[in-house]
């Protein structure tokens, strides 16, 4: 698929593992009192999904909620359903206090899909993603080299990236140098 | 390398995750207060070799600021605690004392 905002064709790598630039994701970043009931159950009533714990990411089919820390959720959805979950959730909060905001633009997304996924990850972030320790479920904010970024694994063979969209193409560039064939380190398999 | 256990998150990460913020606790003496006390507000730091308070953000995480306890000499961290507090917790003093008997900070011991 083509960049909505730029028109560039997808950035795409198949090294030992794929690296590839996701279809543009609706991201809606929500800031509030969690802890306080009233706005919790209005904002659930919203998604549809319940809330993740500490440093989770709660999968459903097409929508996805992360925790980003204890007063910032993540909800991720299709680009095309953004626009009436935005209008849902502003709706059931009404006048309580939170900060809601519409995100999909600033940020691009990468799948990092092949058996050395974890990797692929361990060259780049100062995580430790041995298996047992991190597993799909948890998302994780961290840098990448020298750019701020999360991830998740969806599976024990692929795995989400977000960053920012002014960054990606450099987060690009080293997950491509990341994922060089003849670079396997073959630590976990 | 510093070790943060990040009191927000749980996460525990290595330094360049987080950013260092200077002293913890200092107190701020802004318009209007004595000159002495505005002039150690702004450049009077502690420069201890051993146990040391400071605040550190965790920038690539979740971006939070807290305290973290640490020592200078041999970059062992305590403990880490809070940003909406006055003073170190006593669970966190009592440890430090464990390891750094009759150690002393500004006003805390």
């Amino acid at each position: 698929m083509l960049d909505p905002l730029t028109g560039i064709e997808a950035m795409h790598f198949d090294g030992y593992v794929t690296v590839s630039q996701t279809d543009p994701l609706g991201m809606i970043t929500v800031r509030g009192n969690f802890a306080s009931k009233p706005f919790a159950n209005a904002l659930k009533k919203a998604i549809g999904i319940d809330f993740p714990g500490l440093r989770q990411i709660t999968l459903a089919d097409t929508s996805m909620v992360a925790w980003m820390s204890p007063d910032e959720l993540l909800i991720l959805s299709t680009w095309e359903d953004k626009t009436n979950l935005m209008d849902a959730i502003q709706k059931a909060l009404g006048k309580k206090h939170a900060l809601v905001v519409d995100v999909s633009d600033a940020r691009r997304t990468f799948t990092l899909a092949g058996p050395n996924v974890r990797e692929v990850i361990a060259k780049l972030a100062p995580v430790d993603i041995t298996p047992g320790v991190f597993e799909p479920g948890e998302i994780r904010r961290t840098r990448f080299g020298q750019v701020a970024a999360a991830f998740w694994l969806v599976s024990q063979e692929e795995a989400k990236v977000i960053c920012f969209r002014s960054v990606g193409d450099y987060m690009f560039k080293q997950l491509k140098a990341a994922a060089t064939p003849g670079s396997e380190l073959d630590i976990w398999n | 390398m510093l070790i943060f256990e990040c009191p927000y998150c749980g996460v525990h990460a290595e330094e360049t995750e987080f950013s260092p913020g200077g002293e913890a606790h200092l107190k701020r003496f802004g318009p209007g207060s004595d000159d002495t006390d505005f002039e150690r507000y702004l450049f009077m730091r502690e420069n201890p070799k051993g146990v040391h308070f400071e605040r550190w953000r965790h920038v690539n995480g979740c971006g939070k600021w807290f305290n973290a306890a640490r020592c200078t000499m041999t970059l062992e961290v305590f403990g880490t605690y809070g940003a909406q507090t006055f003073e170190p917790p006593q669970d966190l003093k009592d440890k430090i004392t464990a390891k750094r008997p009759g150690w002393s900070w500004r006003d805390f011991s």
